[in-house]
């Protein structure tokens, strides 16, 4: 259990995913206009994020993982091993998109007023590399099912806790005075940067 | 003209061509590439034990001679870490990251001071002759958290198992220009001649914020401004060599006693 | 070469780069700019990616039902880039470790998936290849540019050998310990942006 919760607060603030990998930078720099929308899309990325880790993490371990199909096919020669993980790209690429898919209809048919709120957001979120870069690192750490699923949400956690912390300040800064040249993206930039910045202090927290 | 290309049966055969040809095209690289990889990613693991074990100035920097030396004067065995003994076991198949995650093959340690949360039963050394077959140096992989993530290493012994030849680091996270600093060769250069273990036999090797003195010959220079991936450093080594780590097979054959 | 194909190749260097105006394929622009050997090999393996792939779907756009567009694309974008990760891994390993999961994150960078919609299912094959090659180039642009900076200053060296020597190693550099943190691209691309709104001020947004 202390092993989750630290693995949580380190996902969410010490490796925030926005912050420190600069993943799903796109959407977040474009996104962040407004609040209330910043935090449509957060939620949206949290739940893709709980079910997309957790369930790439079955299928690679199951299916593309080194020596994952020796026992079904009966291979007992290490040499003669298969090793399908050059398929993940494409693999998680398929999985996270036909997910979202799926949850845009569910959420269509049996929660209409989520999807109101989430709906526009889902699409956009195929493409938002937070996914899929959340997904790799999965591989590439290990993750078993139980670590992926909280790394899944707690990931999307941080993601969101980004977005809506810049979408608050750029709200404000519609009454600074902000030179020509550096109005609307240049200074989402560098307040991004700072804000950056302000998250490398949780490095080093050990728990 | 849209009627007869969104028919149910064309866009599936269209799907099915595509998947065809960018299955093909995907399987041929993957295939195709296969052996080189593997070879490049030996070639790796190769160069950093030759680094550890100060052969690599011997070899000029090609893959050919690296190999080639390697094969000539590096003997990789697997031990069992809690007896210290010799077992029986393909060292190439041997993959820590693997095991470490592996219930059967690996356990908690008692007292995790590297941070690894759980360590594999076993583990693949390195043994390295001269050219007379006498054991010259040791080469223990090490692997503990560093500020941001584990960090992977080799350290290289010499035949007494206590006098270090060199630590030398392959896989790290940390923060360039400030941890990242363990790979640079002029940290690297104060670590030859140190020792491991003090007068009473314990891990007591560490870096010192602020520098070791002289004569302290368990003591290496901490990176500076980097104080959280020096206390890393310190705990992995103190770990790996201590009880839970290299320990038990140390006492073994520190007398020479490696054949 | 047409002064068309030349329009298409260079517009998007500066006219229109893909991140300074389009806000597009950022993730990947501030985590591989620690050293210009990484932000070079990026830049190849996305100008081969957006070229191929725009020159593919180009083929066969006449082909692709509508229902299915987005899979087609996502397919052979993956496939691309499948193929570019493997060559790296065979070829230079260290390179590979080093860009880890920031080569697959092509798959998701919105330029690629963006050119192939809003240019390859549009325009004949030929000309789709320059825009793509335009493109990424675009993108490399900003890359090479952050790169550059991050590294004399953060390490005093370009390309890994060295300008400025440092005072680690017996020279009388001082590095700059910002510009070695990843985020610091954040503030070097704001201040990008800023220049070239200067310099064309029709960019400058409204408010």
């Amino acid at each position: 259990m202390e092993h989750y919760l630290s693995l949580l607060v380190k996902t969410i603030f010490i490796e925030n995913i926005a912050l420190s990998f600069f993943l799903g930078m796109c959407t977040f720099l474009a996104v962040s206009k407004k609040v209330s929308t910043a935090i449509g899309l957060g939620v949206a990325v949290i739940v893709v994020l709980g079910i997309a880790v957790p369930a790439n993490q079955v299928i690679y371990q199951a299916i593309l993982a080194p020596g994952a199909l020796d026992g079904i096919l009966g291979i007992t020669d290490p040499k003669e091993s298969i090793d399908l993980s050059f398929l993940s790209f494409i693999t998680f690429i398929g999985v996270i998109a036909a997910l979202v898919q799926i949850l845009e209809m569910v959420l269509d048919k049996y929660f209409p007023a989520l999807y109101q709120a989430l709906g526009i957001f889902l699409p956009l979120i195929t493409v938002n590399c937070a996914i899929f870069g959340a997904v790799s690192f999965m591989v590439a750490r290990n993750y078993t099912l139980g670590e992926s699923v909280v790394y899944g949400i707690g990931s999307g956690i941080g993601w969101a806790l980004a977005i809506v912390l810049l979408a608050g300040i750029r709200e404000k800064m519609k009454y600074s005075d902000v030179p020509a040249g550096l109005k609307g993206l240049g200074i989402t930039f560098i307040t991004a940067g700072l804000m950056a910045f302000g998250f490398l202090s949780f490095g080093g927290i050990s728990l | 003209m849209s009627s007869n290309k969104e028919s149910f049966g064309k866009t599936v055969g269209f799907v099915f061509a595509v998947c065809i040809v960018c299955a093909a095209l995907v399987s041929i690289a993957a295939s195709g590439l296969k052996d080189k990889q593997v070879t490049n990613k030996l070639l790796d693991q190769q160069t950093k034990i030759l680094e550890a074990s100060g052969l690599l100035s011997m070899t000029d920097g090609t893959p050919f001679s690296i190999k080639e030396t390697y094969g000539k004067f590096v003997e990789a065995k697997m031990i069992d870490l809690d007896s210290g003994e010799f077992i029986d076991g393909d060292p190439l198949l041997f993959d820590e990251r693997r095991n470490s995650r592996d219930a059967t093959k690996s356990e908690k340690p008692e007292n995790d001071m590297a941070g690894i949360n759980r360590r594999s039963h076993d583990a693949v050394i390195y043994i390295v002759r001269n050219g007379a077959g006498t054991v010259d140096t040791v080469v223990f992989p090490i692997v503990g958290s560093g500020l941001w993530d584990l960090m992977y290493g080799y350290v290289g012994l010499e035949a007494d198992l206590n006098t270090v030849k060199s630590v030398v680091y392959s896989d790290h996270k940390e923060t360039p220009g400030l941890g990242a600093e363990v790979m640079n060769p002029k940290w690297k250069a104060k670590w030859p001649g140190k020792k491991i273990y003090n007068e009473q036999g314990e891990a007591a090797v560490n870096l010192v914020k602020g520098g070791a003195k002289a004569g302290d010959i368990n003591g290496v220079d901490a990176l500076s401004g980097a104080t959280l991936t020096s206390n890393g450093v310190t705990r992995t080594l103190q770990f790996w060599f201590g009880k839970e780590g290299y320990l038990p097979f140390i006492t073994k054959h520190n007398d020479g006693g490696l054949i | 070469m047409s002064s068309d194909a030349k329009k298409v190749l260079t517009k998007p260097i500066v006219d229109n780069n893909p991140i300074a105006l389009q806000v597009l394929g950022i993730c990947s622009a501030l985590a591989v700019t620690s050293s210009m050997t990484n932000a070079l090999v990026m830049t190849i393996a996305v100008v081969l990616v957006t070229a191929f792939s725009n020159f593919f779907i180009s083929i066969i756009r006449n082909q692709i039902p509508s229902s299915v567009r987005i899979i087609v694309q996502m397919a052979i974008i993956a496939s691309l880039v499948i193929v570019v990760d493997q060559v790296l891994k065979a070829f230079s390993y260290q390179l590979s470790k080093e860009l880890s999961v920031y080569i697959g994150l092509i798959i998701t960078n919105c330029i690629v998936m963006g050119r192939a919609e809003a240019f390859a299912m549009k325009e004949k094959p030929g000309v789709s290849f320059m825009d793509g090659i335009g493109n990424g180039l675009g993108y490399g642009f900003v890359l090479m540019t952050v790169a550059f900076f991050r590294e004399l200053f953060g390490f005093g060296t370009i390309f890994g050998m060295e300008v400025l020597p440092l005072i680690q190693n017996g020279g009388w550099y001082q590095a700059n310990g910002l510009l070695v943190l990843p985020f610091s691209s954040f503030f070097i691309i704001g201040l990008m942006i800023w220049a070239i709104r200067q310099w064309k001020p029709e960019q400058v947004e409204k408010d």
